[in-house]
């Protein structure tokens, strides 16, 4: 049954504020960053209002924050922060603490270009820069899916089967600071009692022949030690735990999107990837984030004159849906890869080099080409899309070249 | 916080230990007797909760799958252990603030080295005092990065060779001087400071059940003799510990930061009132290969005194911080 929701006119950062409003966690480490700041001010709103009974600690730096995050979620508690860029960064040492240590800690980051030079708009050179961390992570396109996938984002990373961190991606001012009308759940107890369960249960597990909760708990039976130096001779195998952990992830992602569909009413396709039009598509385009947006307004255009091409949006990105990208787009002839990350020293930006390596399973491979765009917050009008669009066309008639990789809207 | 409390050997001894034998520091280590005293002054050690910045004690004590920790103990990284206690506190805030956890919110100490605790941890140690989390952060200062190999840290003392401030031929060992960690701290006018002593365990776990108890941060900074990195035979630990404070190089003192007081305690009180009772610091330094080049292969009187200079210029700062004209 789909629960009573009310419309708020809300911005990405906003959203991502009455998310962890609902779910209410019992800490909140962060530090501001621009375009991630809202949504931390919003939230020590709710906290100075006494709306929710969460300890948000105003860390000195990002640093902090995640460690006090890696505290807080070994503690037996639920912890959230979020952030961007720069402070994602500086994070990037405890990004893999949190991973390793098997923490269920739910992260926002609002994507932003890496300094230097510094710039604050969006990019996705940020989350690219961890997307071997470990962590769950999830992309939204606008400002209700950020508040959606927060909420999903907590029940994800505390399977039992997962127990991993999870960040939810959105981009940077595009979303962050876009207002757009909202649907939140009208009792914030849908989402922290009847979709999460109450309070956080942590995992239990044996240690010397007894069954303990895998926290910092001191009624444990048997004390756990957190975070041991682990050598040649075991760090291995609990590397080899962690991803088939991240492999659990992928149907848990799906079962919590589908779960949350029934109390929401809404859903993002299979909540990992997002199709538009593909089913008879011979070019198919393949991005994240807002991007998707403005690319069906081209596609609906193209398609209007008799072009097939449709679109694939992935949601989740880590782990990595390569067994969808290659069932989606194995009838296509062209596929464009549109990153909006950096590419320096690489063979092309990082989607398009996983999806590539994806779609070279196929026995009948369609011609893959990236694309670079958006850097550092350059404007992403529908003619430039057009223009690649208009392309990849050529290439499936054999009128363009087909190439590696480009740069669409810099000046060269 | 004041609560009159003057522990007799016997009680001490009959306390339980929390960390087990069988760990791998070294003979002469200082750090597990700290670890020791440490929790035997807990008033309530069942709960509690212990965070350990990466170092010695950390590597030593968990080789996995092996722990030496009877109490939940948590390892997160080098630079961030303040941080990760000031999530468990407040983490353990919330759940009582919900009714999850029906208990007393448990006791949070945290051991660091002085490389986690003088150089790379100090940021989150401050940025966490001054959040005013309830926790006691207790310094194991063995004065330089022994876990790596002896290298000098802002905590190792002038003149002392480590193998990044070698005694060479131009220069004679580390340049600089030691950080004041614990006024450093103290300026933060919020937390409960200590200076302490293993040698001198009474006036040690005296300070650690006040750090305890008090109603904020609190802080408190053991010298930590290493054998390995000041070069000496184990068996000299504790006598070596003991000369560290008898030389006025390492005083005890405490700072309460709701009278805003310094006060000097145990034997360093007997030595402010028996100043011909201090011991020179050649006495300390010539024990300790770190500071043979003082000694041989010739007897650098210059550097002993400036050392020696050094210590009484700083003891008379003490002395005045605390209220003892002179």
């Amino acid at each position: 049954m789909v629960e009573e929701q009310e419309e708020r006119l809300l911005n990405g950062d906003e959203a991502t504020a009455w998310a962890a409003y609902h779910v209410e966690p019992d800490v909140v480490a962060a530090y501001p960053i621009t375009p991630q700041t809202i949504i931390v001010e919003r939230f020590s709103e709710f906290v100075a209002d006494g709306l929710v009974r969460t300890e948000f600690v105003s860390v000195e730096s990002e640093h902090s924050a995640m460690s006090a995050c890696v505290g807080a979620a070994a503690a037996g508690g639920r912890a959230f922060t979020a952030t961007a860029a720069n402070g994602l960064q500086l994070m990037n040492e405890i990004l893999y603490i949190a991973s390793s240590l098997r923490l269920p800690i739910v992260m926002a980051v609002a994507n932003r270009a890496v300094s230097g030079p510094i710039n604050i708009h969006c990019d996705h050179t940020d989350a690219m820069n961890v997307r071997d961390a470990g962590w769950v992570m999830l992309f939204c396109e606008d400002a209700q899916e950020v508040y959606d996938t927060v909420i999903q984002a907590f029940k994800i990373a505390e399977n039992p089967n997962v127990l991993l961190p999870v960040i939810v991606s959105f981009d940077g001012f595009l979303i962050s600071h876009t207002a757009q009308k909202v649907k939140v759940f009208k009792d914030p107890s849908v989402v922290r009692e009847k979709f999460l369960g109450g309070p956080r249960k942590p995992a239990k597990i044996k240690l010397m022949g007894q069954e303990v909760e895998l926290s910092l708990n001191p009624k444990n039976p048997v004390p756990v030690t957190f975070g041991p130096l682990d050598l040649y001779d075991y760090y291995f195998e609990h590397k080899r735990q962690q991803s088939l952990a991240m492999q659990n992830a992928y149907n848990v992602v799906k079962e919590v999107h589908e779960e949350y569909a029934r109390l929401s009413g809404r859903r993002y396709g299979d909540g990992v990837t997002v199709p538009y039009k593909l089913d008879d598509a011979e070019i198919a385009v393949v991005a994240m984030g807002s991007a998707p947006g403005t690319m069906r307004y081209v596609i609906d255009e193209m398609r209007e004159e008799g072009i097939k091409i449709g679109l694939l949006r992935l949601r989740l990105f880590r782990p990595f849906p390569y067994r969808d990208i290659m069932e989606k787009l194995k009838h296509v002839k062209v596929v464009g890869v549109f990153d909006r990350a950096q590419d320096q020293g690489m063979m092309g930006g990082p989607l398009f080099i996983e999806t590539r390596a994806a779609l070279y399973e196929l026995e009948s491979r369609p011609k893959v080409v990236n694309y670079v765009f958006g850097l550092g917050g350059r404007d992403t009008p529908p003619e430039m899309f057009r223009e690649a669009f208009d392309e990849l066309v050529g290439i499936s008639k054999g009128t363009v070249k087909p190439f590696i990789r480009k740069y669409l809207g810099v000046r060269e | 916080m004041q609560k009159k409390w003057v522990p007799t050997p016997i009680e001490i001894a009959k306390k339980p230990d929390y960390i087990l034998p069988g760990h791998r520091l070294c003979a002469g280590c200082a750090a597990p007797i700290i670890v020791k005293l440490t929790l035997k002054a807990v008033p309530n050690p069942e709960n509690t909760v212990l965070v350990n910045a990466t170092g010695c004690l950390e590597v030593a004590t968990t080789i996995f799958p092996y722990t030496a920790w009877k109490r939940p103990w948590i390892h997160n990284a080098f630079e961030n252990a303040a941080a990760t206690a000031s999530g468990v506190v407040a983490a353990f805030k919330a759940l009582k603030k919900k009714g999850v956890w029906k208990d007393e919110e448990p006791t949070v100490i945290v051991f660091g080295g002085d490389g986690g605790t003088y150089d790379i941890g100090l940021q989150a140690l401050s940025g966490a005092i001054e959040r005013g989390h309830k926790f006691t952060y207790v310094l194991y200062d063995n004065e330089a990065y022994m876990n790596t190999g002896i290298q000098r840290s802002g905590s190792t003392p002038f003149a002392a060779a480590t193998t990044t401030s070698p005694a060479g031929k131009v220069i004679p060992g580390k340049p600089q001087w030691k950080k004041p960690i614990g006024f450093i701290i103290a300026a933060h006018m919020n937390a409960y400071v200590a200076t302490v002593n293993p040698y001198y365990w009474q006036d040690f776990v005296v300070k650690v059940r006040k750090a305890v108890e008090y109603d904020g941060p609190s802080f408190i900074h053991a010298i930590s003799t290493c054998d390995r990195g000041w070069r000496f035979d184990p068996s000299l630990s504790m006598r070596i510990s003991k000369l560290a404070t008898d030389t006025c190089l390492h005083p005890l003192w405490e700072f309460d930061p709701e009278t805003r007081e310094f006060k000097i305690t145990g034997q360093s009180l007997y030595l402010a009132k028996n100043p011909d009772k201090i011991i020179p610091v050649e006495e300390y330094l010539k024990l300790q290969g770190r500071f043979r080049h003082l000694f041989k292969p010739v007897r650098r009187d210059d550097l002993i005194k400036t050392i020696q200079d050094r210590v009484m210029k700083e003891w008379k700062y003490l002395l005045k911080l605390a209220g003892f004209e002179s």
